[in-house]
């Protein structure tokens, strides 16, 4: 087998051929000023602001441990779970700072769902999955408004039709990427407004990937969608907007094509070329 | 949020603090239980470790004490008329003034005086003075166990010896001290006098056989079954049943060494060796777990290092996996050796059960231990046991407690990441 | 004390023969040790081991089975004296004739007349065949050490494999210890079976397991016949599973709860305080359990219910408060609950282990769904656990059935079949011991019927052992 290999600069495409960028700018949707996270005496993110637009894709990149992961676990106070952890500052939503002390962060996760890097089925069944949320916040009334939300929790998820017929099977007996889409069902059943991805993809194959990134690009109509990634590539094709963080900072945000195209910082230059990272 | 979504929230966190609620009282729970317990035993023990004595000075009268038959004359008499004597009394004719005498100060007096005699015939005629313990019953009246507002008829001394015992103890007689001979002395049938040396002595060479036999043991099996053992169906079928028999009951083991030791190899009835051998074979499937899983945390790199040298297999796991592997080794065989010390069940079926007032002669003679001791004294209708039984405990129970700190420590200043 | 005696001079010769093994090979090497193919330690620990471990096995099996060889020897002819005696008369002549032989305290039987002339004899016998016995072995011991020695030394050679030699031994004493796990299994059930099949002549094996009846004093007495109905042993599977049932009561939540409540709330300072305090409970001896359940907990259950009972007398609940005012230390309640405080670590410490197996990023999920920390537990975390919880609450379910100490302290004696915790019942433990601790013939079904009780208590231990640990072992592997 013979392989010719060319040389070519490497290609960044911008926007994937399904991608539609917003006319429009989006409004802010969460505006985060000076947040400060500390893992005991560590200091994980340094001061971090950032305006994050709603109906939109903003995918956070930058090299493994540089604090996107972190950040995004602010957003739905998950780092409340973590013991050890501390954040400061203010991240507002809708006019509400989301670390005030009235918030109570059951509502708050209801109102930003996660989807995690593994896909984390629970071990019941589809059905009971996806029925996990609304269950729990009283969304349903009775059974057929369950059984209404699970279908159209899994029609936006793109799942129906590959699960119709087996909603009583476990979650886990389930591919890669239809685990990850169920739980991407799991989180849209409660009916948020936000929704964090932390690297949704890096566990699954380059079809499951594409079938999940599709999917992204479908739910920005409804959604705010926050994206960690580390491939600057899946970045280019789903985001409309890009956050770069390096060493616990946020060296830079913009959009999309800006930050690919033409970026400001040196840093930023050189990661998305390749020299760092 | 609408007002049905307010209170949905509500009893969402209202069920969320019940929750944590139960969790802390289980807790909470658990752990008076542990308090009562410890409490409770010491309470009823520590009374233990002290002890009153009595000084008395006796008359050796040459009409009581026969000089050619010392160990025929009834020295426990010439202490009862030496007790009258300073309270100023004189026996009555029944003689139940010198019985009730005898009811308070122990028989070790009588013992005193006739070995003294036995060594110096000459103090036949003399007064000597003597110390010896209270008997229990009077020592537990000086420690506020046995009261004087209680109904005369509901307690073992009458008015009148009570009387007797204030009147010593306001003439200094009797002196509360440390409880010497509860360490030094075996089992007596007298309270006063008994003590738990013999135990003592009986578990630490029981303990001395079952960890002869059950380390090397348990060690070289875990080894085989880590580091050589084939992985196929015999192998696996040695695994299961290591753990089940970790998990049979531990009466069982005793049936075992009645049926086989003692009825078919005809080991001592009783003995520490028989004992030992009992207690080996139910800790030996605790050491062999808990030697593999120590075995397994050494990191293969240090394997093939070893191998990558040329050192042959044996070599490889005797000098360098076992060694690496120790701290873990110790720690779990020490853990299962307390748990052998405190054991109880298995000694009662191969008859270790008997009355044992000496020092334990040999590995094979009858001997007692520590929680038989304990089972031993608890059946004793006498309440001073009682205190002794909480006193034995908290013996033990400092033995166990000093063996899983032992391996508590040992597990963090060896516990090694790799 | 022979023996010991012996291996200490085994131990001594073969010392010193690995001494002459080792100088031997350095001699072989003649100044170039690499020239050898094994350390010269290696040749000497070959040589000794060929010296000493055939020796001291003979030494170790006479140990062991020089008691009985010299007792079937001695029994090898019987004095036609003792042919009119009965068969326990016999056994108690025999045993006699060798404790006195051993300078031992004999039965208080005397024999006389023709009897004690045949007891002289056999006195006298018995002497001489542990006499010859104890030559026999120790010559053949050390015949067996020199024959060794002789074999092994001459084939000592530069060449010689002699490490590949040694690790061989290695291996066998290996594989022997591990076998002797396997014994130990083998030897539980064979001599439970055996002793077993002797009561089940006795006593039918269905009047054992379904008979409602247990009073094995009966079989006592002389005149009795053995399988007089009285090995009914129901009522002590009734309360031993009463007593069970109100251990787990009292351990199951509370070891539930603290192990859920450590390992979902607590704070490391917290599970770093509470666990080896745990422990400490888990490592008090059940003799001291016992104790407290004895003298501590009867009595205060005791007067708690006469208290309640003195209330209810003269009022509506009269026949209930005369009851109450008779209840007794030695109740099922109080060596349940006892069983039960003794249980809690042990069913926290298997819960914690197994809530702890459960990935966190189930947990995870849970939360960024927005559920509150006892939601997930009990929607995600405990469906998930479920299977080894069950596991570990049915290992503890076989400590409660197996457990001796507390039920001998603190239970009866009365074998009932009731359903009242506070009457008094018995259980397998309380009768194995009560048979096997008073004065005993080895032979009567009173003693056998203990190894009766023993066998169904190990049959129904190790059944559950084997599922629940299968079960735990099928969880673990699930989340690793």
């Amino acid at each position: 087998m013979v392989m010719t290999m060319t040389l070519k600069p490497p290609v960044i495409r911008t926007a994937a051929p399904h991608s539609h960028h917003p006319a429009t700018p989006q409004p802010t949707k969460i505006s985060v000023r000076d947040i400060n996270v500390f893992y005991g005496e560590k200091q994980a993110l340094n001061s971090i602001s950032v305006e994050i637009p709603g109906k939109a894709v903003t995918a956070f990149i930058g090299p493994s441990g540089c604090g996107k992961s972190t950040f995004l676990r602010c957003i739905n106070r998950m780092n409340d779970t973590i013991a050890g952890c501390r954040v400061e500052g203010q991240i507002v939503m809708d006019g509400q700072d989301i670390n005030d002390r009235s918030i109570d962060p059951v509502v708050l996760r209801a109102k930003v769902g996660m989807v995690f890097q593994k896909p984390n089925p629970f071990p019941k069944s589809i059905f009971e999955n996806v029925a996990y949320g609304p269950r729990i916040h009283g969304i349903a009334s009775n059974k057929q408004d369950l059984e209404g939300i699970v279908e159209a929790s899994l029609k936006k998820a793109g799942l129906w039709a590959e699960v119709s017929d087996r909603l009583n099977q476990p979650g886990t007996s389930l591919s890669g990427g239809q685990q990850q889409r169920l739980v991407i069902a799991r989180a849209i059943a409660v009916n948020p407004e936000v929704i964090l991805m932390d690297e949704p993809c890096s566990a699954l194959d380059p079809i499951a990937t594409a079938r999940v990134e599709e999917l992204i690009d479908e739910l920005r109509q409804q959604f705010c969608i926050v994206i960690v990634t580390h491939s600057m590539a899946q970045a280019a094709r789903v985001s409309q907007r890009t956050v770069f963080f390096h060493m616990g900072e946020l060296i830079e945000s913009g959009s999309t094509e800006e930050i690919f195209t033409n970026p400001r910082e040196p840093r930023t230059q050189d990661y998305i070329t390749g020299r760092i990272g | 949020m609408t007002d049905i979504a307010a209170a949905r929230l509500k009893k969402r966190h209202a069920a969320e603090t019940r929750f944590r609620v139960y969790g802390r009282t289980a807790i909470i729970i658990a752990l008076s239980f542990l308090a009562l317990l410890m409490g409770r035993i010491g309470m009823q023990g520590y009374s233990t470790f002290t002890t009153n004595t009595v000084s008395l000075s006796v008359y050796l009268d040459p009409a009581r004490i026969d000089a050619g038959d010392l160990e025929g004359s009834n020295f426990d008499y010439v202490v009862a008329l030496a007790l009258l004597k300073k309270m100023g009394e004189t026996d009555d004719d029944y003689g139940t003034n010198a019985s009730e005498a005898m009811d308070l100060v122990s028989r070790d007096l009588g013992f005193q005086i006739l070995n003294r005699l036995k060594a110096e015939p000459g103090l036949l005629g003399k007064t000597i003075t003597v110390t010896g313990p209270m008997k229990a019953n009077a020592d537990l009246y000086y420690k506020g166990q046995l009261k004087r507002e209680t109904a005369q008829a509901d307690r073992r001394l009458n008015n009148h010896q009570l009387d007797w015992l204030d009147r010593l103890k306001a003439d200094g007689d009797v002196k509360s001290g440390f409880n010497v001979a509860f360490f030094t002395h075996a089992d007596s049938t007298e309270p006063e006098q008994a003590g738990i040396l013999g135990a003592v002595m009986g578990s630490a060479m029981m303990l001395l056989v079952t960890a002869l036999i059950a380390v090397p043991m348990g060690v070289l099996a875990a080894v085989w079954l880590e580091e050589f053992a084939p992985k196929n169906r015999w192998t696996d079928i040695i695994e299961v049943n290591i753990n089940n028999l970790a998990a049979v009951p531990s009466i069982v083991y005793g049936l075992l060494g009645l049926a086989v030791f003692i009825n078919w190899l005809g080991a001592p009835r009783g003995a520490p060796l028989t004992g030992g051998m009992v207690l080996a074979l139910m800790a030996l499937p605790t050491i062999i777990i808990a030697t593999r899983s120590a075995l397994k945390a050494v990191p293969p790199s240090i394997r093939e290092a070893a191998l990558g040298v040329g050192a042959s297999r044996t070599q490889t796991v005797f000098h360098h996996v076992l060694p690496q592997a120790m701290p873990g080794v110790m720690t779990g065989t020490i853990l299962s050796l307390a748990h052998a010390l405190g054991e109880t069940a298995p000694l009662l079926m191969i008859g270790m059960i008997a009355f044992n007032p000496g020092i334990p002669e040999g590995f094979t003679s009858s001997a007692s231990v520590l929680p038989v001791q304990v089972f031993i004294w608890e059946n004793a209708s006498e309440r001073a046991f009682h205190e002794r039984t909480a006193a034995a405990i908290i013996v033990l129970l400092v033995f166990m407690i000093a063996m899983n700190a032992a391996a508590v420590i040992l597990r963090r200043r060896f516990e090694r990441r790799w | 004390m022979t023996v010991l005696v012996a291996l200490a001079l085994l131990a001594a010769f073969s010392g010193g023969v690995f001494l002459l093994g080792r100088r031997r090979a350095v001699r072989l090497a003649g100044g170039a040790p690499a020239s050898l193919h094994s350390l010269p330690g290696y040749h000497g620990a070959w040589v000794a081991l060929w010296a000493g471990a055939p020796a001291a096995l003979i030494l170790f099996a006479f140990a062991v089975f020089g008691g009985r060889m010299e007792d079937a020897a001695l029994r090898a002819q019987a004095p036609a004296a003792i042919s009119q005696l009965s068969e326990q008369r016999q056994e108690v002549f025999w045993s006699d004739a060798r404790a006195e032989a051993r300078g031992e305290t004999s039965s208080e039987v005397r024999w006389e007349g023709d009897l004690g002339a045949a007891m002289a004899a056999k006195v006298s016998e018995a002497r001489q065949i542990t006499a010859y016995g104890r030559i026999a072995a120790l010559a053949l011991a050390g015949v067996l050490a020199l024959v060794g020695f002789l074999l092994a030394f001459p084939r000592l050679s530069k060449d010689f494999r002699a490490r590949n030699r040694v690790e061989g031994w290695t291996g066998v004493l290996l594989i022997a210890c591990s076998t002797v796990a396997v014994l130990t299994t083998l030897g539980i059930v064979l001599s439970l079976l055996w002793e077993s099949l002797r009561f089940f002549q006795a006593v039918s094996p269905l009047e054992f397991l379904l008979g409602t009846s247990w009073d094995p004093q009966i079989a006592m007495r002389a005149d009795q016949v053995a399988s007089s109905g009285a090995f009914g042993a129901v009522p002590l599977f009734a309360g031993t599973f009463l007593i069970m049932l109100i251990g787990m009561a009292v351990a199951a939540p509370v070891g539930l709860f603290s192990a859920i409540y450590l390992s979902e709330y607590a704070g490391p300072a917290m599970r770093a305080t509470v666990k080896p305090l745990l422990e400490v409970l888990a490592g008090v001896p059940t003799v001291v359990y016992g104790f407290f359940a004895a003298l501590t907990v009867g009595p205060t259950f005791r007067a708690f219910f006469n208290w309640i009972g003195s209330f209810l007398v003269g009022g509506p609940m009269d026949a209930l408060g005369q009851y109450l005012e008779t209840v007794q230390n030695q109740m099922a309640l109080t060596a349940g609950v006892v069983m039960g405080i003794m249980l809690i670590p042990f069913v926290s410490s298997l819960s914690d282990d197994i809530i702890n197996a459960v990935p966190q990023s189930l947990r995870d999920g849970s939360y960024a769904m927005g559920a509150t920390k006892s939601e997930t537990v009990k929607r995600v975390i405990l469906p998930a656990a479920l299977p080894g919880v069950v596991g570990a609450l049915m290992l503890a379910v076989s400590r409660a059935i197996g457990e001796t100490m507390i039920v001998t302290m603190a239970a009866g004696l009365q074998a009932k079949m009731t359903a009242n915790p506070l009457d008094t019942v018995t259980t397998v433990t309380v009768q194995i011991v009560t048979l096997l601790t008073g004065d005993q013939e080895f032979d009567s079904p009173k003693t056998l019927a203990a190894f009766g009780l023993g066998l169904t208590l190990f049959v129904v231990t190790l059944a559950l052992n084997v599922f629940a640990l299968a079960i735990v072992r099928k969880y673990r592997e699930q989340y690793d």
